[in-house]
């Protein structure tokens, strides 16, 4: 119960402030269509540098549990999902507006996210302590594989195909070791000055994740978009508590799944609030209904989401291995105040580790009374035409990439990134594997040189690196996510040609 | 973002998959020749698992049984190439030579103008639109410029 020894950190006067300014600048750009979570904080890292560590992970940890939640906004009103977390949420909420039931949509949608954020975040308090206490068992050779293991997971999760999401992880961690290499001095890849001093992981993300995207709103063209909005009638909280209450089914089922799931690195909210849904409707006495604007459907889905969102963290927190895209941005935030998560960092900086962990339990609360009173005005927000939408995230991603180290050099690796990746994403490459590959490179590199050195001076790297059990075990799991991904871009493949 | 609906051609998909095998090539040459060779150890791993992946990409572009992504279009290259063409003049060129707020400025404005679906003879869109942009740069000299004192290039203007 240490965490209870911190949560007065949350409600210093600057710590609040930032947990509410992000709670309500995270449903605002949660609801704005084209905008993800994962570029959402992105491109919040470069206003945390002022900060000290708990502060920024504070409005970085606020922002992730509130894009996600926020996305419904758009999803219920709009039928257009803030963000593919919230796709499943559009399916009921959307024909519960039309029906004039947008604001109990929004309010049991609100609710059940905070419920299913509470237990994901409790999830994360009582099992990231014993976790990390595992952790210390690990040798170099385990926190290799581990690395690797984070690449592998996520490329066979995140990518329709085997080859092109393993090369994606492969190509992430080759942009790692650009620069100078830190134990020998040596220069390597530099192929034009900017590299010098390596790719630094902030401007990666924003280029990775912003730059497709304004790519992707360029696209669209000149086109007139029509989005009608459903109007809001006036609805009393009780209701939709009341409302909840009778789900408990949904909830449940929503909560527990969005909680697994968020574990298992790198399948994130879509795929829980997609699951949560459909296994909701099939354990549901009134599956026809489902689609038609029944209650149940939005509350497994953003349930799921939401609960998601802590476990996801968990890894991250305890081995150091984001275990997500937005993870992955949050650990950049992290080290650029110095702080490297893993088994020490509850030993080492546990004010700054619960202290954040509290603000996204009392996060959670924040944004169910925020989301409830502002999803009207955020709506509107998620109408702002695409070509401001374009400008803006363009002209941030300049000053955020350039603000990290005051380097022209990296908006040049930004952009060039960022374009890179919008023509690997058109053909079949994912972004996800990339960034873990960028990300985890030095961890891996790290680790192998350290474990080659043990191994010369032991057994050889053979018995360093394939011996023992939790060796053996890790090596079996990245073995296992390579023959799953094979097997299931197969099975994808037989699929789509049946259908053609 | 990936769409698996329409596809790309064999031809289309045979262009980045000859570029990442190439880099691949490029990567591994550099690996296993460049010194100290000590600084390698890690990047001679990657390299060959990443060039027998680009190897088989490759091949597999090459059969035409790479069929995941869409594609660019050339009606979609035709749509994005003015917007990419002046935030790629923005990042690589304006933002040092005039200034970051100066080009950022020019450069919001004309991707703003550019896929606004309103008039460009309209003086009320115009005004709308430096109006928008105005108030956009004023936040964003706010937030970098005032609170973060972030020291941009001033280049020509500011």
């Amino acid at each position: 119960m240490e965490f209870l020894n911190y949560f007065g950190g949350v409600f210093e006067p600057v710590a609040f402030s930032l947990l509410v300014g992000g709670t309500i600048g995270g449903l605002i750009l949660g609801a704005t269509p084209g905008l993800s979570p994962t570029m959402a904080v992105a491109l919040l890292i470069p206003f945390t540098f002022k900060l000290e560590a708990t502060q920024g992970l504070i409005l970085l940890g606020a922002a992730y549990t509130a894009t996600v939640a926020g996305g419904a906004v758009s999803a219920i009103l709009l039928k257009i999902p803030g963000a593919p977390a919230n796709i499943a949420t559009a399916l009921d909420g959307y024909a519960m507006a039309q029906k004039g039931e947008g604001a109990k949509a929004l309010q049991v949608s609100f609710l059940a996210s905070g419920i299913g954020g509470v237990f994901g975040v409790l999830l994360l308090i009582f099992l990231t302590p014993v976790l990390a206490q595992w952790a210390l068992a690990f040798g170099p050779s385990h926190l290799f594989w581990m690395a690797i293991l984070g690449v592998t997971v996520i490329g066979s999760l995140d990518s329709k195909s085997f080859v092109k999401g393993m090369l994606s992880g492969c190509l992430g961690l080759w942009l790692s070791m650009i620069g100078y290499d830190d134990m020998q001095g040596a220069q390597r890849f530099i192929f034009h000055d900017s590299l010098t001093g390596g790719i630094n992981i902030i401007p990666a993300l924003i280029g990775i994740f912003a730059i497709p995207q304004v790519i992707d709103m360029f696209s669209k063209g000149r086109v007139i978009h029509s989005i009608t909005e459903v109007a809001i009638q006036k609805q009393a909280i009780g209701e939709s508590m009341k409302l909840l209450g009778r789900n408990k089914r949904a909830l449940s089922i929503g909560t527990l799944l969005g909680s697994v799931i968020g574990l298992i690195p790198g399948v994130g909210g879509q795929i829980a609030g997609l699951l949560a849904y459909d296994q909701s409707r099939k354990f549901s006495p009134n599956k026809a209904k489902y689609g038609t604007g029944y209650p149940e459907g939005v509350i497994a889905a953003e349930s799921a989401n939401n609960a998601m969102v802590g476990p996801s963290l968990v890894p991250l927190l305890t081995l150091s291995i984001p275990g997500s895209p937005t993870a992955a941005v949050l650990l950049g935030g992290l080290l650029i105040h110095g702080i490297f998560p893993g088994s020490d960092l509850f030993t080492n900086y546990p004010e700054v580790a619960w202290t954040f962990i509290n603000s996204m339990l009392i996060g959670q609360i924040l944004m169910v009374i925020f989301g409830i009173w502002i999803a009207g005005y955020a709506a509107k927000v998620a109408k702002i035409p695409t070509p401001i939408m374009a400008a803006s995230v363009l002209v941030l991603a300049l000053f955020g990439s350039y603000s990290v180290q005051q380097s022209i050099g990296d908006v040049y690796i930004m952009f060039t990134l960022g374009i890179g990746m919008y023509v690997l994403d058109k053909f079949g490459f994912s972004a996800a594997p990339l960034v873990l590959g960028l990300i985890l490179g030095p961890i891996a590199e790290a680790n192998f040189v350290q474990g080659s050195m043990i191994a010369n001076a032991m057994d050889g790297p053979l018995a360093y690196f394939l011996v023992g059990p939790l060796n053996l075990l890790l090596v079996g799991l990245v073995i296992a996510s390579i023959v799953y991904s094979f097997w299931s871009s197969r099975l994808d493949r037989a699929s789509t040609e049946a259908a053609s | 973002m990936t769409s698996a609906s329409p596809q790309a051609s064999r031809l289309q998909h045979l262009i980045p998959g000859t570029l990442v095998f190439v880099l691949a090539l490029i990567v591994a040459w550099l690996s296993f020749t460049a010194e100290p060779s000590a600084a390698f150890l890690f990047p001679r791993l990657i390299a060959v698992v990443l060039l027998l992946l680009a190897a088989w990409n490759f091949v597999r572009c090459l059969l035409g049984l790479s069929r995941v992504g869409s594609g660019i279009s050339p009606s979609e290259l035709k749509t994005i190439a003015p917007g990419l063409a002046i935030a790629a003049l923005l990042m690589y060129v304006a933002a040092k030579l005039l200034g970051f707020y100066a080009a950022a400025f020019i450069a919001y404005l004309l991707v703003y103008a550019w896929y606004d679906p309103a008039s460009h003879l309209d003086p009320g869109a115009w005004a709308r639109r430096i109006g928008v942009t105005a108030g956009f740069m004023a936040i964003i000299y706010g937030l970098f410029a005032m609170l973060l004192q972030v020291q941009t290039p001033r280049g020509m203007f500011f």
